[in-house]
Protein backbone atom coordinates (compact mmCIF):
# COMPACT_ATOMS: atom_id res chain seq x y z
CA UNK A 1 0.00 0.00 0.00
CA UNK A 2 0.76 3.42 -0.29
CA UNK A 3 0.38 6.05 1.71
CA UNK A 4 0.88 10.07 2.45
CA UNK A 5 2.57 11.75 5.02
CA UNK A 6 -0.63 12.48 6.62
CA UNK A 7 -1.42 8.65 6.64
CA UNK A 8 2.36 7.26 7.62
CA UNK A 9 2.12 10.11 10.50
CA UNK A 10 -1.48 9.02 12.03
CA UNK A 11 -0.96 5.24 11.08
CA UNK A 12 2.45 5.30 13.50
CA UNK A 13 0.68 7.45 16.36
CA UNK A 14 -2.29 4.51 16.02
CA UNK A 15 0.04 1.27 15.81
CA UNK A 16 -1.72 0.15 13.05
CA UNK A 17 -0.05 -1.37 9.82
CA UNK A 18 -2.75 -0.34 7.84
CA UNK A 19 -5.02 3.39 7.31
CA UNK A 20 -7.63 4.69 5.30
CA UNK A 21 -9.74 8.05 5.12
CA UNK A 22 -12.81 7.77 6.59
CA UNK A 23 -11.73 5.48 9.48
CA UNK A 24 -11.94 6.48 12.67
CA UNK A 25 -8.65 5.70 15.48
CA UNK A 26 -7.37 6.49 18.48
CA UNK A 27 -3.94 7.70 18.47
CA UNK A 28 -0.81 8.69 20.88
CA UNK A 29 0.16 12.26 20.75
CA UNK A 30 3.47 13.72 21.04
CA UNK A 31 2.55 17.23 22.52
CA UNK A 32 -0.82 18.39 23.52
CA UNK A 33 -1.29 22.60 23.88
CA UNK A 34 -3.17 24.88 25.69
CA UNK A 35 -3.72 28.46 25.98
CA UNK A 36 -5.17 30.73 28.19
CA UNK A 37 -8.42 30.85 26.10
CA UNK A 38 -9.25 26.84 26.06
CA UNK A 39 -7.16 25.39 28.63
CA UNK A 40 -9.08 26.47 31.56
CA UNK A 41 -12.41 24.96 30.01
CA UNK A 42 -10.09 21.82 29.36
CA UNK A 43 -8.77 22.09 32.94
CA UNK A 44 -11.88 21.94 34.35
CA UNK A 45 -13.22 19.18 32.71
CA UNK A 46 -10.39 17.15 34.08
CA UNK A 47 -10.95 18.00 37.45
CA UNK A 48 -14.51 17.34 36.93
CA UNK A 49 -14.25 13.81 35.97
CA UNK A 50 -12.13 13.21 38.84
CA UNK A 51 -8.79 12.99 37.39
CA UNK A 52 -5.90 14.28 39.31
CA UNK A 53 -2.67 13.51 37.53
CA UNK A 54 -1.88 14.30 33.91
CA UNK A 55 -1.01 11.16 31.43
CA UNK A 56 2.68 12.75 31.30
CA UNK A 57 3.72 16.05 32.27
CA UNK A 58 6.59 16.20 29.39
CA UNK A 59 3.93 16.31 26.46
CA UNK A 60 1.77 19.04 27.83
CA UNK A 61 2.52 22.90 26.74
CA UNK A 62 0.66 25.51 28.18
CA UNK A 63 0.72 29.25 26.78
CA UNK A 64 -1.14 31.93 28.33
CA UNK A 65 -1.31 34.47 24.89
CA UNK A 66 -4.50 35.23 23.85
CA UNK A 67 -5.34 38.02 26.43
CA UNK A 68 -1.64 38.06 28.05
CA UNK A 69 0.16 39.82 29.07
CA UNK A 70 -3.47 39.93 31.68
CA UNK A 71 -5.48 42.57 29.73
CA UNK A 72 -8.24 42.94 32.93
CA UNK A 73 -8.92 40.97 35.60
CA UNK A 74 -10.81 37.78 34.27
CA UNK A 75 -8.12 37.23 32.01
CA UNK A 76 -5.53 36.84 34.96
CA UNK A 77 -7.67 34.81 36.87
CA UNK A 78 -7.72 32.56 33.21
CA UNK A 79 -4.10 32.71 33.19
CA UNK A 80 -3.62 31.84 36.86
CA UNK A 81 -5.41 29.10 36.15
CA UNK A 82 -2.68 27.76 33.91
CA UNK A 83 -0.42 28.95 36.05
CA UNK A 84 -1.70 27.14 39.24
CA UNK A 85 -2.34 23.87 37.26
CA UNK A 86 1.35 24.00 35.58
CA UNK A 87 2.49 23.95 39.27
CA UNK A 88 0.43 21.38 40.58
CA UNK A 89 0.87 18.68 37.99
CA UNK A 90 4.60 19.59 37.30
CA UNK A 91 4.54 20.89 33.85
CA UNK A 92 7.66 22.26 33.10
CA UNK A 93 6.29 23.38 29.58
CA UNK A 94 4.11 26.52 30.86
CA UNK A 95 5.68 29.96 29.96
CA UNK A 96 4.51 33.10 32.00
CA UNK A 97 5.07 36.21 29.74
CA UNK A 98 9.03 36.93 29.54
CA UNK A 99 9.20 33.48 28.34
CA UNK A 100 5.74 33.59 26.38
CA UNK A 101 5.30 33.95 22.90
CA UNK A 102 2.28 33.17 20.22
CA UNK A 103 2.20 29.90 20.89
CA UNK A 104 2.67 28.56 17.36
CA UNK A 105 5.88 30.57 16.99
CA UNK A 106 7.34 29.86 20.35
CA UNK A 107 6.76 25.72 19.91
CA UNK A 108 8.43 25.54 16.90
CA UNK A 109 11.22 27.86 18.25
CA UNK A 110 11.74 26.13 21.45
CA UNK A 111 11.93 22.67 18.83
CA UNK A 112 8.78 21.21 21.22
CA UNK A 113 7.55 20.39 18.45
CA UNK A 114 9.30 18.40 15.33
CA UNK A 115 8.85 16.45 12.10
CA UNK A 116 6.86 13.33 12.72
CA UNK A 117 5.11 14.20 15.33
CA UNK A 118 1.39 13.78 16.04
CA UNK A 119 0.80 17.25 17.47
CA UNK A 120 -2.93 18.46 19.49
CA UNK A 121 -3.79 21.63 20.56
CA UNK A 122 -6.80 23.54 21.83
CA UNK A 123 -6.36 26.28 19.25
CA UNK A 124 -7.83 26.18 16.11
CA UNK A 125 -4.01 27.24 14.60
CA UNK A 126 -2.39 24.13 15.67
CA UNK A 127 -2.38 23.30 11.94
CA UNK A 128 0.90 25.70 12.16
CA UNK A 129 3.35 22.93 13.26
CA UNK A 130 2.51 21.18 9.41
CA UNK A 131 4.97 23.14 7.74
CA UNK A 132 7.56 20.81 9.56
CA UNK A 133 6.31 17.54 8.38
CA UNK A 134 3.90 16.82 11.40
CA UNK A 135 0.81 16.06 11.56
CA UNK A 136 -0.92 18.95 13.74
CA UNK A 137 -4.39 19.79 14.38
CA UNK A 138 -6.63 21.75 16.23
CA UNK A 139 -8.97 20.49 18.73
CA UNK A 140 -11.90 21.48 21.34
CA UNK A 141 -11.17 21.79 25.18
CA UNK A 142 -12.54 18.38 25.88
CA UNK A 143 -9.97 17.19 23.37
CA UNK A 144 -6.88 18.73 25.91
CA UNK A 145 -8.61 17.46 28.65
CA UNK A 146 -9.27 13.91 27.39
CA UNK A 147 -5.38 13.77 26.31
CA UNK A 148 -4.23 14.84 29.70
CA UNK A 149 -5.86 11.90 30.95
CA UNK A 150 -4.20 9.45 28.61
CA UNK A 151 -2.36 10.93 25.94
CA UNK A 152 -4.82 10.18 23.39
CA UNK A 153 -7.03 11.51 20.72
CA UNK A 154 -10.04 10.46 18.38
CA UNK A 155 -9.51 11.36 15.38
CA UNK A 156 -11.30 10.58 11.74
CA UNK A 157 -8.34 10.10 9.21
CA UNK A 158 -8.89 12.86 6.54
CA UNK A 159 -8.38 12.32 2.78
CA UNK A 160 -5.85 14.26 1.71
CA UNK A 161 -4.95 16.71 -1.21
CA UNK A 162 -2.20 17.83 -3.02
CA UNK A 163 -1.41 21.66 -3.56
CA UNK A 164 1.51 21.77 -6.38
CA UNK A 165 2.89 25.34 -7.12
CA UNK A 166 5.28 25.99 -9.81
CA UNK A 167 7.04 28.62 -11.18
CA UNK A 168 8.66 31.83 -9.83
CA UNK A 169 7.50 33.52 -6.76
CA UNK A 170 6.93 37.18 -7.05
CA UNK A 171 9.58 39.68 -5.49
CA UNK A 172 6.76 40.62 -3.06
CA UNK A 173 4.73 37.84 -2.55
CA UNK A 174 5.97 35.05 0.27
CA UNK A 175 3.81 32.02 1.75
CA UNK A 176 1.05 34.33 2.95
CA UNK A 177 0.34 35.23 -0.79
CA UNK A 178 0.40 31.59 -1.82
CA UNK A 179 -2.13 30.63 0.96
CA UNK A 180 -4.69 33.75 0.48
CA UNK A 181 -4.35 32.82 -2.94
CA UNK A 182 -4.84 28.86 -2.69
CA UNK A 183 -8.32 29.86 -0.12
CA UNK A 184 -9.37 32.59 -2.45
CA UNK A 185 -9.35 29.56 -4.87
CA UNK A 186 -10.77 26.43 -3.08
CA UNK A 187 -12.78 29.00 -0.81
CA UNK A 188 -13.36 28.91 3.68
CA UNK A 189 -14.48 25.24 3.16
CA UNK A 190 -12.41 23.80 -0.12
CA UNK A 191 -10.80 21.89 1.88
CA UNK A 192 -13.34 20.95 4.35
CA UNK A 193 -11.70 17.79 6.87
CA UNK A 194 -9.17 17.27 4.53
CA UNK A 195 -4.76 17.56 5.04
CA UNK A 196 -4.08 20.02 2.57
CA UNK A 197 -0.10 18.91 1.45
CA UNK A 198 1.65 21.83 -0.05
CA UNK A 199 4.28 21.06 -2.99
CA UNK A 200 6.47 21.70 -5.76
CA UNK A 201 9.97 23.79 -6.67
CA UNK A 202 8.44 26.73 -5.24
CA UNK A 203 7.57 25.49 -2.06
CA UNK A 204 11.13 23.82 -1.90
CA UNK A 205 12.63 27.27 -2.13
CA UNK A 206 10.55 28.39 1.06
CA UNK A 207 12.02 29.35 3.89
CA UNK A 208 10.31 28.00 7.42
CA UNK A 209 8.80 31.22 8.27
CA UNK A 210 7.00 31.61 5.18
CA UNK A 211 6.09 27.65 4.90
CA UNK A 212 4.77 28.26 8.41
CA UNK A 213 2.44 31.05 7.31
CA UNK A 214 1.07 29.11 4.86
CA UNK A 215 0.38 25.51 7.19
CA UNK A 216 -0.78 28.47 9.32
CA UNK A 217 -3.86 29.31 7.50
CA UNK A 218 -4.67 25.56 6.05
CA UNK A 219 -7.87 26.16 8.32
CA UNK A 220 -8.88 28.94 6.89
CA UNK A 221 -9.72 26.64 4.25
CA UNK A 222 -10.83 23.97 6.43
CA UNK A 223 -8.30 21.90 6.65
CA UNK A 224 -7.60 19.26 9.72
CA UNK A 225 -3.86 19.70 8.60
CA UNK A 226 -1.37 21.24 6.12
CA UNK A 227 1.83 19.71 5.79
CA UNK A 228 4.82 20.13 3.77
CA UNK A 229 7.35 17.20 3.44
CA UNK A 230 10.39 17.56 4.82
CA UNK A 231 13.60 18.13 3.24
CA UNK A 232 17.16 20.48 4.13
CA UNK A 233 15.67 23.19 5.26
CA UNK A 234 13.41 21.30 7.73
CA UNK A 235 16.72 19.11 8.83
CA UNK A 236 18.61 22.66 9.18
CA UNK A 237 15.92 24.10 10.88
CA UNK A 238 15.61 21.47 13.35
CA UNK A 239 18.78 20.31 14.13
CA UNK A 240 19.95 21.72 16.90
CA UNK A 241 16.94 20.31 18.88
CA UNK A 242 17.25 17.22 21.34
CA UNK A 243 14.39 15.38 21.19
CA UNK A 244 14.61 12.83 17.83
CA UNK A 245 12.74 13.65 14.57
CA UNK A 246 11.28 11.35 12.33
CA UNK A 247 11.42 12.45 8.54
CA UNK A 248 8.04 11.10 6.49
CA UNK A 249 7.82 11.50 2.70
CA UNK A 250 4.83 10.72 0.70
CA UNK A 251 4.58 7.53 -1.68
CA UNK A 252 5.03 8.28 -5.37
CA UNK A 253 1.87 6.82 -5.66
CA UNK A 254 -0.26 7.72 -2.91
CA UNK A 255 -3.77 8.40 -2.65
CA UNK A 256 -4.90 12.38 -3.10
CA UNK A 257 -8.28 12.98 -3.66
CA UNK A 258 -7.60 16.02 -5.53
CA UNK A 259 -4.93 17.17 -6.71
CA UNK A 260 -4.17 21.32 -7.97
CA UNK A 261 -1.23 22.83 -9.88
CA UNK A 262 -0.79 26.49 -9.86
CA UNK A 263 1.94 28.74 -11.83
CA UNK A 264 2.34 30.96 -9.06
CA UNK A 265 4.93 33.66 -11.69
CA UNK A 266 1.88 35.53 -12.30
CA UNK A 267 0.70 35.73 -8.56
CA UNK A 268 0.76 38.90 -7.20
CA UNK A 269 0.42 39.93 -3.41
CA UNK A 270 -2.65 39.26 -2.14
CA UNK A 271 -5.16 40.78 -0.32
CA UNK A 272 -8.24 39.08 1.55
CA UNK A 273 -10.84 41.49 1.63
CA UNK A 274 -13.74 41.85 4.88
CA UNK A 275 -15.15 39.59 5.57
CA UNK A 276 -13.88 36.28 4.47
CA UNK A 277 -10.15 34.72 4.53
CA UNK A 278 -11.78 33.58 1.14
CA UNK A 279 -12.74 36.71 -0.21
CA UNK A 280 -9.20 37.31 -2.33
CA UNK A 281 -7.79 40.31 -4.34
CA UNK A 282 -4.93 40.80 -6.25
CA UNK A 283 -2.93 43.92 -4.17
CA UNK A 284 -3.44 46.17 -7.67
CA UNK A 285 -6.78 45.73 -7.91
CA UNK A 286 -7.84 47.56 -4.56
CA UNK A 287 -7.15 50.92 -5.16
CA UNK A 288 -8.79 53.31 -2.74
CA UNK A 289 -9.26 51.42 0.39
CA UNK A 290 -8.14 54.26 3.46
CA UNK A 291 -6.43 52.81 6.57
CA UNK A 292 -7.00 53.71 10.15
CA UNK A 293 -4.58 50.80 11.60
CA UNK A 294 -2.22 48.57 10.11
CA UNK A 295 -1.11 45.19 12.01
CA UNK A 296 1.92 43.33 11.67
CA UNK A 297 2.30 40.49 13.89
CA UNK A 298 0.43 37.22 14.78
CA UNK A 299 0.96 33.17 14.43
CA UNK A 300 0.04 33.70 10.54
CA UNK A 301 3.50 36.77 9.94
CA UNK A 302 5.20 37.63 13.34
CA UNK A 303 8.37 36.33 12.94
CA UNK A 304 11.83 37.62 12.62
CA UNK A 305 11.86 37.60 8.35
CA UNK A 306 8.16 39.00 8.89
CA UNK A 307 9.31 41.85 10.63
CA UNK A 308 12.34 42.14 8.75
CA UNK A 309 10.69 42.84 5.63
CA UNK A 310 8.27 44.80 7.52
CA UNK A 311 11.56 47.00 8.46
CA UNK A 312 13.16 47.10 5.01
CA UNK A 313 10.53 49.05 3.71
CA UNK A 314 9.53 51.31 6.79
CA UNK A 315 12.88 52.42 7.22
CA UNK A 316 13.84 56.02 7.05
CA UNK A 317 10.03 56.82 6.28
CA UNK A 318 7.02 57.85 8.31
CA UNK A 319 3.29 56.11 8.38
CA UNK A 320 0.44 58.15 7.09
CA UNK A 321 0.05 61.14 10.29
CA UNK A 322 -3.27 59.78 12.07
CA UNK A 323 -2.54 56.35 11.23
CA UNK A 324 -2.00 53.57 13.83
CA UNK A 325 0.90 51.40 13.10
CA UNK A 326 0.64 48.22 15.51
CA UNK A 327 4.07 45.94 15.38
CA UNK A 328 3.97 43.10 17.14
CA UNK A 329 7.06 40.32 17.52
CA UNK A 330 5.75 36.91 18.13
CA UNK A 331 8.27 35.50 20.82
CA UNK A 332 10.80 36.98 22.96
CA UNK A 333 13.39 35.48 20.80
CA UNK A 334 12.17 37.12 17.92
CA UNK A 335 11.30 40.55 20.16
CA UNK A 336 15.80 40.69 21.18
CA UNK A 337 16.72 39.97 17.67
CA UNK A 338 14.13 43.17 16.30
CA UNK A 339 15.75 45.22 18.96
CA UNK A 340 19.42 43.99 18.42
CA UNK A 341 19.08 44.32 14.20
CA UNK A 342 17.94 47.74 14.85
CA UNK A 343 14.06 46.89 13.58
CA UNK A 344 12.53 47.90 16.64
CA UNK A 345 13.68 51.08 16.70
CA UNK A 346 12.54 51.76 12.75
CA UNK A 347 9.17 50.57 13.44
CA UNK A 348 9.00 53.45 16.63
CA UNK A 349 10.83 56.30 14.24
CA UNK A 350 8.81 55.59 11.34
CA UNK A 351 5.65 56.61 13.80
CA UNK A 352 4.35 52.98 14.86
CA UNK A 353 4.58 50.97 18.24
CA UNK A 354 6.34 47.79 19.41
CA UNK A 355 4.42 45.61 21.22
CA UNK A 356 5.19 42.45 24.03
CA UNK A 357 4.11 39.18 22.40
CA UNK A 358 0.84 38.57 22.33
CA UNK A 359 -2.43 37.61 20.11
CA UNK A 360 -3.77 40.63 20.75
CA UNK A 361 -5.88 42.81 18.62
CA UNK A 362 -5.83 39.35 16.04
CA UNK A 363 -9.04 38.32 18.18
CA UNK A 364 -9.98 41.28 19.05
CA UNK A 365 -8.27 40.98 22.29
CA UNK A 366 -6.41 44.21 23.28
CA UNK A 367 -3.25 46.07 22.18
CA UNK A 368 -5.30 47.55 19.25
CA UNK A 369 -9.37 46.81 18.64
CA UNK A 370 -11.07 48.94 16.41
CA UNK A 371 -14.06 51.21 16.36
CA UNK A 372 -17.00 51.61 14.55
CA UNK A 373 -16.35 52.13 11.30
CA UNK A 374 -12.41 52.08 11.40
CA UNK A 375 -10.40 49.92 8.43
CA UNK A 376 -7.25 47.99 9.10
CA UNK A 377 -4.92 45.96 7.16
CA UNK A 378 -3.43 43.24 9.09
CA UNK A 379 -0.76 40.21 8.25
CA UNK A 380 -3.56 38.40 10.89
CA UNK A 381 -5.34 35.12 9.29
CA UNK A 382 -8.85 36.02 9.67
CA UNK A 383 -11.23 39.05 8.86
CA UNK A 384 -14.56 37.73 10.04
CA UNK A 385 -17.60 40.33 10.77
CA UNK A 386 -15.87 42.15 14.43
CA UNK A 387 -12.59 40.13 14.21
CA UNK A 388 -10.77 42.73 15.40
CA UNK A 389 -13.15 44.63 17.16
CA UNK A 390 -16.83 46.37 16.56
CA UNK A 391 -18.65 44.66 14.46
CA UNK A 392 -18.71 47.57 11.92
CA UNK A 393 -15.48 48.02 11.58
CA UNK A 394 -13.12 46.26 8.72
CA UNK A 395 -10.18 44.30 8.49
CA UNK A 396 -8.11 43.38 5.63
CA UNK A 397 -5.17 40.46 5.37
CA UNK A 398 -2.20 40.77 3.66
CA UNK A 399 1.59 39.94 3.95
CA UNK A 400 3.96 42.10 5.63
CA UNK A 401 5.60 44.02 2.58
CA UNK A 402 2.27 45.41 1.72
CA UNK A 403 1.13 45.80 5.30
CA UNK A 404 4.02 48.28 5.86
CA UNK A 405 4.26 49.92 2.68
CA UNK A 406 0.29 50.25 2.92
CA UNK A 407 0.83 52.68 6.07
CA UNK A 408 3.38 55.18 4.42
CA UNK A 409 0.68 55.50 2.47
CA UNK A 410 -2.54 55.47 4.56
CA UNK A 411 -4.51 53.27 1.81
CA UNK A 412 -3.74 49.66 0.41
CA UNK A 413 -0.81 49.44 -1.89
CA UNK A 414 1.49 47.65 -4.17
CA UNK A 415 4.95 47.91 -1.87
CA UNK A 416 6.20 48.91 -5.90
CA UNK A 417 3.94 51.83 -5.74
CA UNK A 418 5.88 53.66 -3.07
CA UNK B 1 -33.53 10.45 21.63
CA UNK B 2 -36.19 12.80 20.61
CA UNK B 3 -35.57 16.73 20.38
CA UNK B 4 -38.68 19.02 18.89
CA UNK B 5 -38.21 22.50 18.74
CA UNK B 6 -38.55 26.01 16.46
CA UNK B 7 -36.16 26.85 13.75
CA UNK B 8 -33.89 29.83 13.65
CA UNK B 9 -32.30 29.91 10.49
CA UNK B 10 -28.66 31.30 10.14
CA UNK B 11 -26.78 31.10 6.21
CA UNK B 12 -23.36 29.83 5.28
CA UNK B 13 -19.62 29.77 6.72
CA UNK B 14 -21.40 31.26 10.32
CA UNK B 15 -17.92 31.53 11.91
CA UNK B 16 -17.23 30.76 15.99
CA UNK B 17 -16.49 34.55 15.96
CA UNK B 18 -20.08 34.78 14.85
CA UNK B 19 -21.19 32.50 17.24
CA UNK B 20 -19.66 34.15 20.36
CA UNK B 21 -17.16 36.83 20.20
CA UNK B 22 -13.67 36.85 21.82
CA UNK B 23 -14.60 39.57 24.31
CA UNK B 24 -16.49 36.69 25.93
CA UNK B 25 -13.85 34.50 25.98
CA UNK B 26 -13.11 35.34 29.73
CA UNK B 27 -15.88 32.92 30.77
CA UNK B 28 -16.37 29.45 30.87
CA UNK B 29 -19.62 29.13 32.15
CA UNK B 30 -21.91 28.25 29.30
CA UNK B 31 -25.34 29.52 30.71
CA UNK B 32 -23.34 33.01 30.61
CA UNK B 33 -21.98 32.69 27.56
CA UNK B 34 -25.09 32.10 25.82
CA UNK B 35 -26.42 35.58 27.02
CA UNK B 36 -24.17 36.60 23.77
CA UNK B 37 -24.82 33.44 21.32
CA UNK B 38 -24.70 35.45 17.69
CA UNK B 39 -24.28 38.77 19.04
CA UNK B 40 -22.56 39.56 16.22
CA UNK B 41 -24.90 39.05 13.30
CA UNK B 42 -28.43 39.00 14.99
CA UNK B 43 -27.89 40.82 17.99
CA UNK B 44 -31.64 39.76 18.96
CA UNK B 45 -31.24 36.10 18.62
CA UNK B 46 -31.06 35.17 21.95
CA UNK B 47 -34.04 37.15 23.29
CA UNK B 48 -35.91 35.29 20.21
CA UNK B 49 -34.72 31.68 21.28
CA UNK B 50 -37.42 29.69 23.61
CA UNK B 51 -35.62 26.35 25.51
CA UNK B 52 -35.50 23.27 22.69
CA UNK B 53 -35.34 25.49 19.65
CA UNK B 54 -33.13 24.47 16.66
CA UNK B 55 -30.85 25.90 14.62
CA UNK B 56 -30.64 25.36 11.03
CA UNK B 57 -27.72 27.22 8.58
CA UNK B 58 -25.75 26.37 5.48
CA UNK B 59 -22.37 24.73 4.98
CA UNK B 60 -19.58 25.12 6.90
CA UNK B 61 -21.17 25.71 9.78
CA UNK B 62 -18.58 26.62 13.08
CA UNK B 63 -15.81 27.55 10.99
CA UNK B 64 -12.91 29.15 12.57
CA UNK B 65 -11.70 28.75 15.81
CA UNK B 66 -11.64 25.94 18.28
CA UNK B 67 -13.08 27.92 20.80
CA UNK B 68 -15.04 25.39 22.52
CA UNK B 69 -17.20 28.34 23.87
CA UNK B 70 -18.95 28.09 20.78
CA UNK B 71 -21.11 25.02 21.42
CA UNK B 72 -21.43 25.91 24.51
CA UNK B 73 -22.97 29.18 23.88
CA UNK B 74 -25.44 27.58 21.92
CA UNK B 75 -26.31 25.17 24.52
CA UNK B 76 -26.09 27.86 26.92
CA UNK B 77 -28.84 30.03 25.25
CA UNK B 78 -31.37 26.89 25.00
CA UNK B 79 -30.68 26.05 21.56
CA UNK B 80 -31.40 21.56 21.53
CA UNK B 81 -29.33 20.88 17.98
CA UNK B 82 -28.01 22.37 15.07
CA UNK B 83 -29.00 20.89 11.84
CA UNK B 84 -26.42 22.56 9.02
CA UNK B 85 -25.37 21.40 4.87
CA UNK B 86 -22.13 20.82 6.62
CA UNK B 87 -19.87 21.51 9.80
CA UNK B 88 -16.28 22.69 10.17
CA UNK B 89 -14.29 20.12 11.77
CA UNK B 90 -13.31 21.71 14.97
CA UNK B 91 -17.11 22.79 15.61
CA UNK B 92 -17.94 19.05 14.53
CA UNK B 93 -15.80 17.59 17.12
CA UNK B 94 -16.24 19.98 19.83
CA UNK B 95 -20.03 19.17 19.38
CA UNK B 96 -19.50 15.32 19.89
CA UNK B 97 -17.49 15.93 22.96
CA UNK B 98 -19.84 18.40 24.95
CA UNK B 99 -22.79 16.50 24.29
CA UNK B 100 -24.65 19.17 21.38
CA UNK B 101 -26.73 16.98 18.85
CA UNK B 102 -26.15 18.13 15.38
CA UNK B 103 -27.29 16.66 12.05
CA UNK B 104 -25.84 16.76 8.40
CA UNK B 105 -28.57 17.91 5.87
CA UNK B 106 -28.34 18.41 2.41
CA UNK B 107 -31.58 20.54 1.62
CA UNK B 108 -32.03 22.33 4.56
CA UNK B 109 -33.60 24.91 1.96
CA UNK B 110 -36.82 23.26 2.51
CA UNK B 111 -36.87 24.09 6.29
CA UNK B 112 -38.64 27.84 6.82
CA UNK B 113 -37.56 30.03 9.44
CA UNK B 114 -40.32 29.29 12.98
CA UNK B 115 -41.11 25.68 11.52
CA UNK B 116 -41.48 23.17 13.96
CA UNK B 117 -38.78 20.09 13.59
CA UNK B 118 -39.01 16.88 15.43
CA UNK B 119 -35.59 14.99 15.07
CA UNK B 120 -34.91 11.62 16.39
CA UNK B 121 -31.51 11.28 16.84
CA UNK B 122 -30.87 8.21 16.89
CA UNK B 123 -32.27 7.09 13.28
CA UNK B 124 -31.27 10.64 11.83
CA UNK B 125 -34.92 11.35 10.99
CA UNK B 126 -36.25 15.01 10.69
CA UNK B 127 -40.01 15.63 11.22
CA UNK B 128 -41.35 19.24 9.73
CA UNK B 129 -44.41 19.24 11.43
CA UNK B 130 -45.06 23.02 9.99
CA UNK B 131 -44.88 21.36 6.28
CA UNK B 132 -45.80 18.10 6.75
CA UNK B 133 -42.46 16.79 5.63
CA UNK B 134 -40.05 14.10 6.03
CA UNK B 135 -36.57 14.37 5.79
CA UNK B 136 -33.76 11.41 6.16
CA UNK B 137 -30.34 12.19 7.13
CA UNK B 138 -27.44 10.04 8.21
CA UNK B 139 -27.20 8.99 11.82
CA UNK B 140 -23.74 9.27 13.26
CA UNK B 141 -21.52 6.41 13.06
CA UNK B 142 -20.96 3.86 15.11
CA UNK B 143 -17.79 5.13 16.92
CA UNK B 144 -19.25 8.69 17.33
CA UNK B 145 -23.00 7.37 18.75
CA UNK B 146 -20.72 5.66 21.40
CA UNK B 147 -19.47 8.78 22.76
CA UNK B 148 -22.74 11.07 22.33
CA UNK B 149 -24.35 7.51 24.22
CA UNK B 150 -22.08 7.96 27.05
CA UNK B 151 -22.86 11.70 27.55
CA UNK B 152 -19.85 13.19 26.26
CA UNK B 153 -15.86 12.39 25.51
CA UNK B 154 -15.10 12.51 29.47
CA UNK B 155 -17.82 10.03 30.68
CA UNK B 156 -16.95 8.30 27.62
CA UNK B 157 -13.41 8.00 28.85
CA UNK B 158 -14.66 7.68 32.42
CA UNK B 159 -16.13 4.62 31.81
CA UNK B 160 -13.53 3.18 29.36
CA UNK B 161 -11.30 3.23 31.86
CA UNK B 162 -13.35 1.62 34.69
CA UNK B 163 -14.54 -0.50 32.35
Amino acid sequence: MAYTISEKILMAHAGKKDISPGEFIEANVDVALGNDITAPIAIAEFKKAGFTKVFNKNKIVLVPDHFAPAKDLKSANQCKILANFAKEQGIKNYFEIGCMGIEHALLPELGLVLPGDLVIGADSHTCTYGALGCYSTGVGSTDLARAFVDGKIWLKVPASVKFIYTGKLNKWAGGKDLILFTIGKIGVDGALYKSMEFAGPVIKKLGMDDRFSMSNMAIEAGARAGLIEPDEITKKYVAGFKRKSRFYKSDPDANYEKIYEWDTTKIEPQVACPHLPSNVKGVSELSDVKLDQVVIGSCTNGRISDLRIAAKILKGKKIKAGLKLIVIPATQKIYLEAVREGLAEIFVRAGGVFSTPTCGPCLGGHVGILTEGEVALATTNRNFIGRMGSPKSFVYLSNPAVAAASAIRGKIIHPEAL
Amino acid sequence: MIIKGKVHKFGDDINTDDIIAAKYLVSTDAVELGRHCMETISPDFVSKVSPGDIIVAGKNFGCGSSREHAPLAIKGCGVSAVVAKSFAAIFFRNAINIGLPFLEMGKIEQINEGDSLEIDLDSGIIKNLSQNQIYKTQAFPKFLQEIVGEGGLMSWIKSKRSG
